[in-house]
Order: C-alpha cells, then sequence, then structure tokens
C-alpha cells in the first residue's frame, strides 16, 4: 500500500463534496474511482494528489501524512513522486508537444538534450512520435492525451492521478488512449488512480471505488 | 444473448445455405465462426438437423458407408432459404430489453425492505469484472474476437447505464412501489 485515505471531508461553501470518504492504493495497481457526476470524484482525486488539503481526514503516501507537510513540500512530493492526467487543457500551449513531455525533467534540472531524447522516446511509446515538434493546439484530442500521459509518466512517478481522461475523446480515440495509458502505466510499475464515470474506461482497471455524495464505498467490501 | 434453440437452428440453417455439410463439420464452423461461449454439444447438433429434416428445410443429400447420424450429408432446400431470407431480414426484438430480471429483483427488495442498493452494487461489481474480461480478450485477439467482445461491452455499458440511473432513485421508487 503506498497511498491511503480516510475520513476526507472537504467542503466548498455550503456544498459538502466528501463526507467520508477513504480508500487505499497498492503499488501498481489500476484503480477506478467510478460514480455519478457531482458526486465528489474530482475532489477525492484533488485531495489524495495533494492539490487540495482536506478539511477532515488524513492522507497517508509512504507513511507520510500529507496534511503534516509544508506546501512547499508537498509541491515537490507531486512533482517528484506524482503524475497527472486531465481531461484537457494541460498542456502548455506555447511549447511543442516534445517540449511539454521534456517539461518535467527539466524543471528537476535535466539539461535539454537529455530531456528531450527522453521525451522522444515516450512520445515513441505512446505512438505519437509525429506529433512531437507541434503545438498542443495543432494536434488532435486523442494525440494531445497522449502527449499529456507521456508528460505524466516521463519522470518515473510512483502514482498517475487521471481525471476522466477520455471524456473529451470518441469511443474509438478514447479506446486507444486508455490502451496506451494502461499498458504504459504497467510496464512503469506506476500505479494509476483513474477517474471515469464510463464502465467501458473503467474496464482498463483491476478494481474499482464507487463514490457517491461524498462517500466511498470499496466494491470488494460491499458485494 | 440469442442463444435460443430457435437460433441455432437458424444459424446452422444458415450454414446450410452455404454448401451442404455433416454435422461434425457445422460444429465445427459454427464454433469457429462465432466464437460462442459454449461449443455447440454434437447432441444438441443432431437433434436441431432432424427437426429441420422433419420440417422440409433440410435434405439428407447423401449417407456416406457407416453408420450413426455423422455420416449424413445435409442439404438446404427452397423452404429452407426462405426461412433464412425472412429471418435474417426480421430486426431482432428490442421487447427483450423490458424483461428485467434485476427490475425485478429491486422491485421486489425494495417491497420486502431489504436493501435494493446493495442488489445493484453487487451487480456492477459482477458486470464490470465481466467487462474486465472481455477487455482483456479483446486486446489480445483479432478482429472476429474485438467486435464480439465490443458487442458484449456495449451491452453491459447500457445496462451499467442503466443500474446508475436506478440507483440515484431508489428513494423515489421505494415509494411508488409502497415501501
Ligand atoms: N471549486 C469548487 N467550488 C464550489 N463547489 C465545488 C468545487 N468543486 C466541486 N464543487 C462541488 O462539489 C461537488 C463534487 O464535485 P466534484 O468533485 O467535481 O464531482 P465529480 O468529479 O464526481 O463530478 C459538486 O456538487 C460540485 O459542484
Ligand atoms: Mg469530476
Amino acid at each position: 500500500m503506498i497511498l491511503q485515505a480516510s475520513r476526507l471531508a472537504k467542503s466548498f461553501g455550503a456544498t459538502q463534496a466528501l463526507r467520508g470518504a477513504g480508500l487505499t492504493i497498492d503499488a501498481g495497481e489500476i484503480v477506478a474511482v467510478m460514480g455519478p457526476s457531482g458526486s465528489g470524484k474530482s475532489t477525492l482525486l484533488h485531495c489524495l494528489s495533494g492539490i487540495l488539503q482536506p478539511d477532515g481526514g488524513t492522507v497517508t503516501y509512504r507513511g507520510v501524512d500529507l496534511g503534516g507537510l509544508s506546501d512547499r513540500d508537498r509541491s515537490a512530493l507531486r512533482r517528484d513522486d506524482f503524475g497527472f492526467v486531465f481531461q484537457f487543457g494541460q498542456l502548455v500551449p506555447e511549447l511543442t508537444c516534445l517540449e511539454n513531455v521534456a517539461l518535467p525533467l527539466r524543471l528537476g534540472g535535466t539539461g535539454r538534450r537529455t530531456a528531450e531524447a527522453t521525451a522522444t522516446v515516450w512520445l515513441e511509446r505512446l505512438e505519437v512520435e509525429e506529433a512531437g515538434r507541434q503545438q498542443p493546439g495543432d494536434v488532435s484530442g486523442g494525440q494531445a492525451q497522449r502527449v499529456a500521459i507521456a508528460r505524466a509518466l516521463i519522470h518515473d512517478p510512483a502514482i498517475i492521478f487521471a481525471d476522466e481522461p477520455t471524456g473529451a475523446l470518441d469511443t474509438l480515440q478514447g479506446e486507444k488512449v486508455m490502451q496506451l495509458l494502461s499498458s504504459t502505466v504497467r510496464g512503469s510499475g506506476a500505479a494509476l488512480v483513474l477517474v471515469t464515470h464510463e464502465p467501458r474506461v473503467a474496464a482498463y482497471s483491476d478494481r474499482e471505488v464507487i463514490v457517491r455524495d461524498g462517500r466511498t464505498a470499496d466494491a470488494a467490501n460491499a458485494a | 444473448m440469442y442463444s435460443g434453440v430457435m437460433s441455432v437452428s437458424r444459424t446452422l440453417l444458415g450454414l446450410l445455405e452455404v454448401g451442404p455439410s455433416h454435422g461434425y463439420d457445422l460444429k465445427r464452423a459454427h464454433d469457429e465462426l462465432f466464437r460462442s461461449e459454449r461449443p455447440l454439444a454434437y447432441g444438441q447438433v443432431y437433434a436441431t438437423l432432424a427437426r429441420l429434416l422433419r420440417n422440409g428445410l433440410v435434405d439428407v443429400e447423401g449417407t456416406e458407408a457407416g453408420e450413426g447420424p455423422e455420416r449424413k450429408r445435409y442439404a438446404i432446400t427452397d423452404a429452407g432459404v426462405t426461412d433464412v431470407a425472412a429471418w435474417l431480414s426480421t430486426p431482432e426484438n428490442p421487447q427483450e430489453y423490458l424483461h428485467n430480471t434485476l427490475y425485478t429483483k429491486v422491485v421486489l427488495a425494495l417491497m420486502s425492505h431489504r436493501d435494493a442498493g446493495q442488489i445493484l452494487d453487487a451487480q456492477r461489481a459482477v458486470h464490470l469484472e465481466s467487462m474486465r474480461e472481455f477487455n482483456r480478450r479483446k486486446q489480445s485477439g483479432d478482429l472476429a474476437d474485438q467486435l464480439i467482445c465490443d458487442h458484449a461491452l456495449f451491452h453491459l455499458e447500457a445496462d451499467l447505464k442503466w443500474l446508475e440511473t436506478t440507483a440515484g432513485r431508489l428513494a423515489e421508487l421505494g415509494q411508488r412501489v409502497g415501501r
């Protein structure tokens, strides 16, 4: 188990987005977080990954309580150990796709040539090397998501957090993205927390966690 | 889904329209082409052929030396061709989806003050597990496997959408059925 959350609570004004959510993630597993729209899936993902601070409850990553870290240490953890894939809009529009993928390594101090050589390998793994020299605005939605996945994986994170990664794609594009995401994640040994309301996307997971009204139910324990 | 007796006989008849065949070869062609979950049993093949023969939809074209039904060579008749054509051009009945065991279970659970949500949760888990299996098979399969698995995956997905809608309206349904 590398990530554990329990009794998470989070409100936005009067809206209780989370009211007692929790789960555990083992190293290398793919877990789908499912539930209706507005049930709190994204809020849960943001709390798990240290993007949001919960009002109550704890998130523990490899034995470290995220709530006990300074903002600075939490940012460093997100940068070094986590990778993120969102529905869209996560690529820097002014950079080429290759530069986008290389970015996490560059931010970590790797030289440009080494970073871009590694980025090229990742673009090839995601079968999207032809997009390398283009800017995100000039590639298709499916290509952009593959670039985003390459960027999320390039620094060898322990956990990838993906929020509706195929939400903006059609069925065939989405399927290709899921195949590549699941196979590269499995190849890298990272865990994947996959937020989706689509069963066909969840079918790429090892197990599912259901969120309803801000609460989680572990399917393994429910049935 | 279309695994009833009727559909096996129509399927075998359709295969016989391609050319005369023995029961043994029909069974093999059926299992290979349609990748059915359970291979056809020989007994079912011969019983089906006997019924088709009785109904005049196939003829015995020749019987080769030796005993036993497997030596018979069957050919489709004109009436058989008409039957296949009519079957192929008749759309499948969408009413099939109105006979919903899960809905029945949910209503009965609500009426007997059991936890209907739990029934849906258990069904979701089973459905998703089944989707994972089809998904794996699809990844490693050829085009036929992929399309056959897609058929199953889209149907399971539709079931799950219904399941989530129902899960969201259990309280309302409970009031209607007089819980
Ligand atoms: N930044 C925010 N400000 C106000 N309300 C929010 C915010 N983020 C989420 N919410 C509310 O919290 C609830 C859960 O949202 P979210 O976690 O995005 O659900 P999901 O991802 O399952 O669709 C919703 O009612 C949503 O409107
Ligand atoms: Mg969301």
